[in-house]
């Protein structure tokens, strides 16, 4: 009982902290649920967080709930709750807040600068999100063959994501990834 | 998923009246079980298009915060949009709008998965779509980079490099790395202005 408290507490706190750097979305954080989850806790394999990526990304909804998989992953319902709860509770708050204040400031230059400052960031971060999980979806040539196939056709086309996972998982069906 | 769960009522007023509570979570809820791989598209056309909540220009303003804002994108818009329409209650009747249904489908996924995640034919599907889940992020990665190097070539795209290398390649906690990036680059962007 003690050390499930101790489980939770330990995902609450580095999901919230990890919320506040998030910038760009739950999507720039990946690298370091990774580092978290695989590396620093050992709460699950590489090949287990790769299948919860996967299927964060075809569940419907936001992103961020790759987080309450992980959760469910470390200390079941619980641990769902409190994760989810974790990483959108302090944004939240602080999304709250500044949205208050952000209108009257429409013109200080300081606005502007500290959005030009972040979008670099922000792709920085999902970059290394994408090298990150492509890093360890690279399974077989195949695999890297179909995260540049998608990358391709996600950037040249508006073609619905639905239809390029359904062909993956064909793929992977049949034994080819 | 349904492509028209609620199809607007043609007779619905523009904006003259204050969505209720009940419309909010409604709304929501539809942006996020829609809104695959994409629940940003999604929310534009509920919230300007359909409903007619907000002009495209307050919808744009809105997501420009959030964007910069840290934490999950579209959770933020839910909570700024629900807190505008009906306060603190609306920007929690959104967010949980947005967040419970999901909730509610990942956890029985994660049931599921705990059961059935080691079955080979499961794991082999598991595999092809990761490999396509991370192409996803890559081309979503190269689209956002896109005016970054259209634009007069300043530091900008070296401290994107910077990001990358250091939590990406290095593998440094995103804290340490984020401590020394956004000081850097909010100050070049304050210098070149």
């Amino acid at each position: 009982m003690k050390d499930e408290t101790g489980t939770l507490t330990t995902l609450a706190s580095y999901f919230a902290l990890m919320s506040l750097f998030a910038i760009g979305g739950a999507n720039s954080a990946v690298p370091e649920m990774q580092r978290v989850a695989v590396e620093v806790e050992r709460w699950m394999s590489d090949r287990q967080f790769t299948d919860i990526f996967a299927i964060a990304q075809v569940t419907p909804g936001p992103n961020v709930i790759i987080v309450t998989l992980i959760g469910y992953h470390v200390a079941g319902f619980l641990g769902a709750l409190v994760a989810t709860l974790a990483m959108c509770g302090p944004t939240c708050v602080f999304a709250f807040y500044i949205s208050q204040v952000w209108e009257r400031f429409k013109d200080a230059p300081w606005r502007a600068a500290i959005q030009a400052g972040l979008l670099p960031i922000s792709i920085g971060l999902i970059a290394a999100s994408a090298f990150v999980v492509t890093w360890v979806a690279a399974h077989s040539f195949v695999a890297v063959a179909i995260t540049l196939a998608t990358a391709v056709v996600a950037y040249t086309t508006r073609l619905n994501p639905l239809w390029i996972f359904a062909a993956a998982a064909l793929f992977g069906l049949a034994g080819l990834v | 998923m349904s492509e028209t769960v609620v199809t607007p009522s043609p007779s619905s007023p523009p904006a003259s009246s204050p969505p209720t509570l009940l419309d909010l979570f409604v709304a929501f809820a539809i942006i996020s079980l829609c809104g695959f791989g994409g629940v940003l598209a999604w929310s534009r056309r509920m919230l300007v298009e359909e409903r007619k909540w907000m002009t495209s220009e307050e919808f744009n303003d809105a997501y420009a915060l959030c964007q910069f804002l840290p934490g999950p994108n579209v959770v933020n818009l839910s909570v700024v949009f629900g807190r505008r329409i009906r306060g603190p209650v609306g920007a929690g009747v959104a967010l949980v709008g947005l967040i419970g249904p999901p909730f509610v489908i990942v956890s029985i996924i994660s049931l599921l998965y705990a059961r059935f995640g080691e079955i080979a034919a499961l794991q082999r599907m598991l595999f092809g779509v990761a490999a396509a889940a991370a192409g996803l992020v890559m081309g979503t990665c190269a689209k956002m980079a896109r005016p970054l190097f259209s634009d007069r070539l300043g530091l900008a795209p070296l401290v994107a490099l910077a990001t990358f290398a250091s939590i990406g390649v290095l593998r440094w906690p995103i804290y340490w790395a984020l401590a020394v990036l956004v000081p850097v680059s909010i100050a070049i962007a304050w210098v070149r202005r």
